[in-house]
């Protein structure tokens, strides 16, 4: 394929504030029709805004966390059209002075197709700004009539614009994903796609390589990643034919529909992008102090792309195990948890990149280990149970207390998958489920020694057909020993036994 | 600079102004009017000035992010024209 494809973004977050942003009305989601709808919601005559300086706080903490240049001194303008849902005829929204100025966000990018590599890309941030959002419009209740909530309207949104920096469907979902990440980590957005709180409109062009940009259509409010990759994928694929075939790609906003997995250019009405912005005078500038500032950085939690820095260096996991950790707050704090409190019962945390991978030894244990019991048992059964990781049924210290009983040798790798699934539908201490379960493994050398001369003297023909060089009988005397101790001995212990009693 | 017929159907067309010809010449000579009144003010020299950009040189005060409306749905829906279910009902508008 000789094409470049060019994608930028432009993200519509709800901030997570109690009120709206220009008026004391609640913004609580699923509230009977227009029931939060106050007057400076509805545009009655004579009602003035008052900025929320909650909006603002996160506004600024975006900036500072994306290490952007907070506009000392912002302005809010008037865009002005017309629709039902906007009942003041323009939404306030900011236009060359915006609040937060370029910034940048480092993403991981798994890229969709074979074996191509996972890589690190940056992509810059354009700016982000303060605006309010719209009501809803709601068609086809009653014959020729559109009804109008207006709970919505005047919630404030920090819509983010990036520069055009991706190139293909992966990368611009792995910087969605990476936004969607950060505004929940930073606690300024819920982040809940099916209602509407982080809503993205996706960019697309095509071109040769070395040729000035193409037109672009502009994918408008995609609510999941599955569909944003969908979407760009057909756009693609049909900007590419389009001029193959000799026809012209048109300035266009479209939309992509799940059902047929297609994208349609929405009817534009003539003007419709004239939207006369001036400043609005019912705004004062917004002025944003070097104190304030530093107040709100103060308040910032150690970010995403950090921690995974310091995953990678201080425990020796692979950018990608570092990435899945990352993927939440509450996600890293389990991660973070479990080695504490696998510090605080003497185990010794390995980190180098030569441990081994898959066992436990000495009273030590990977971190790696940790990363694969989070990203493996632990989001399985999430998945399974419909569950939100916020919503984990397990503590960090359930989860460090058991991995502490494989580390000490006390249960085995299955023993310890039993003491999870317990643990995980009952609660529990795993010492407690140890010992009702009696999952305690047997590692005392005296009782396994007894075990193996069992099977050996049980099998004295098998016994001499593997000393006549029949290695392959080795894995029936371990399953022999392992079903006579009912499963709990110590493998690695048992193994050892074995080889040295059956060499004679 | 004056305008033109041309520029104020536009702009009517975007405020949504219905205007007959005699209004949009009306329209179209006070506009050029206060046209004629911003080349006054860009003509003064304003080198080294700092702009402003309210007439007030002073700041947006800020709310505290508290709940302080709350619902008045009846009464506001009393004055509008046509209501159900708690929406307000507006002529079919379909993209």
């Amino acid at each position: 394929m000789t094409w470049e494809i060019v994608i930028g973004l432009e993200v519509h977050t709800q901030l997570s504030t109690n009120t709206k942003i220009f008026s004391g009305a609640s913004t609580a989601f699923g509230a009977e029709p227009n029931t939060q709808a106050d007057a400076v919601s509805l545009a009655l005559p004579g009602v003035l805004p008052v900025l929320n300086k909650g909006a603002v706080e996160r506004a600024i903490k975006f900036g500072l966390a994306t290490g952007a240049h907070i506009a000392p001194r912002s302005v809010f303008a008037r865009k002005n059209y017309f629709y039902p849902d906007l009942p003041k005829g323009y939404q306030i929204s900011q236009f060359d002075l915006p609040v937060v100025g370029q910034g940048a966000l480092t993403i991981q990018v798994e890229p969709l197709s074979g074996n191509a590599k996972p890589y690190e890309k940056t992509v810059r941030i354009t700016r982000a700004h303060l605006e309010e959002d719209a009501g809803k419009s709601v068609h086809g209740e009653s014959q020729g009539v559109t009804g109008v909530d207006l709970n919505r309207a005047g919630t404030p949104l920090l819509e983010i614009v990036s520069e055009p920096d991706m190139c293909s469907a992966a990368e611009a979902v792995a910087y969605a994903k990476a936004l969607h990440t950060l505004v929940r980590w930073i606690g300024i957005c819920d982040g809940n796609m099916q209602e509407g709180s982080f809503r993205c409109d996706v960019n697309v062009s095509v071109r040769k390589p070395g040729q000035p940009l193409g037109t672009r259509r502009e994918i408008k409010n995609l609510n999941s990643f599955k569909f944003m990759q969908q979407a760009i994928d057909y756009e693609v694929q049909w900007q590419i034919d389009t001029i193959e075939n000799g026809g012209k790609v048109h300035q266009a906003t479209i939309l992509f529909n799940p059902d047929t997995g297609e994208t349609r250019a929405m009817r534009s009405k003539e003007d419709a992008h004239d939207y006369r912005y001036f400043p609005d005078p019912d705004l004062l500038p917004l002025e944003i102090s070097e104190e304030w500032k530093e107040q709100v950085r103060a308040t910032l939690p150690e970010l995403p792309h950090a921690k995974q820095a310091r995953y990678v260096s201080n425990y020796a996991l692979s950018p990608s195990d570092a990435a899945v950790l990352t993927s939440s707050r509450e996600t890293a704090d389990l991660f973070e948890g479990v080695v504490k409190h696998l510090l605080s019962q003497g185990v010794g945390i390995l980190t180098s990149p030569e441990t081994p991978s898959a066992e436990a030894h000495a009273g030590q244990f990977a971190a790696k280990l940790v990363a694969n019991w989070i990203s493996g048992e632990v989001s399985a059964q999430l998945n399974r149970d419909g569950l939100d990781i916020a919503q984990c049924p397990i503590t960090a210290q359930q989860l460090g207390g058991m991995l502490t009983r494989i580390a000490d040798g006390t249960i085995s790798n299955s023993g310890a998958k039993e003491v999870f699934r317990t643990m995980w539908a009952e609660g529990g201490e795993a010492d407690a489920i140890i010992e009702a379960k009696g999952l305690k493994q047997v590692s005392d050398s005296g009782a396994i020694e007894a075990i193996v001369d069992g099977v050996i003297a049980a099998n004295a023909d098998k016994v001499a057909e593997y000393r006549s060089g029949k290695d392959k009988l080795f894995g029936f005397f371990v399953g022999a020993a392992m079903k006579a101790s009912q499963g709990k001995a110590n493998p690695a212990q048992l193994n050892e036994v074995l080889k040295k009693k059956l060499a004679g | 600079m004056s305008l033109s017929t041309t520029d104020v159907e536009k702009v009517a067309r975007l405020a949504r102004l219905a205007m007959t010809p005699a209004e949009i010449e009306t329209a179209r000579s006070q506009l050029s009017g206060i046209f004629g009144l911003i080349e006054e003010m860009q003509a003064v020299d304003t080198k080294g000035i700092e702009p402003m950009s309210h007439a007030q040189d002073v700041a947006q005060r800020l709310r505290e992010d508290k709940v302080t409306e709350f619902n008045q749905r009846e009464a506001f829906q009393a004055i509008a024209p046509q209501v159900e279910g708690g929406l307000y009902l507006v002529p079919q508008v379909i993209e």
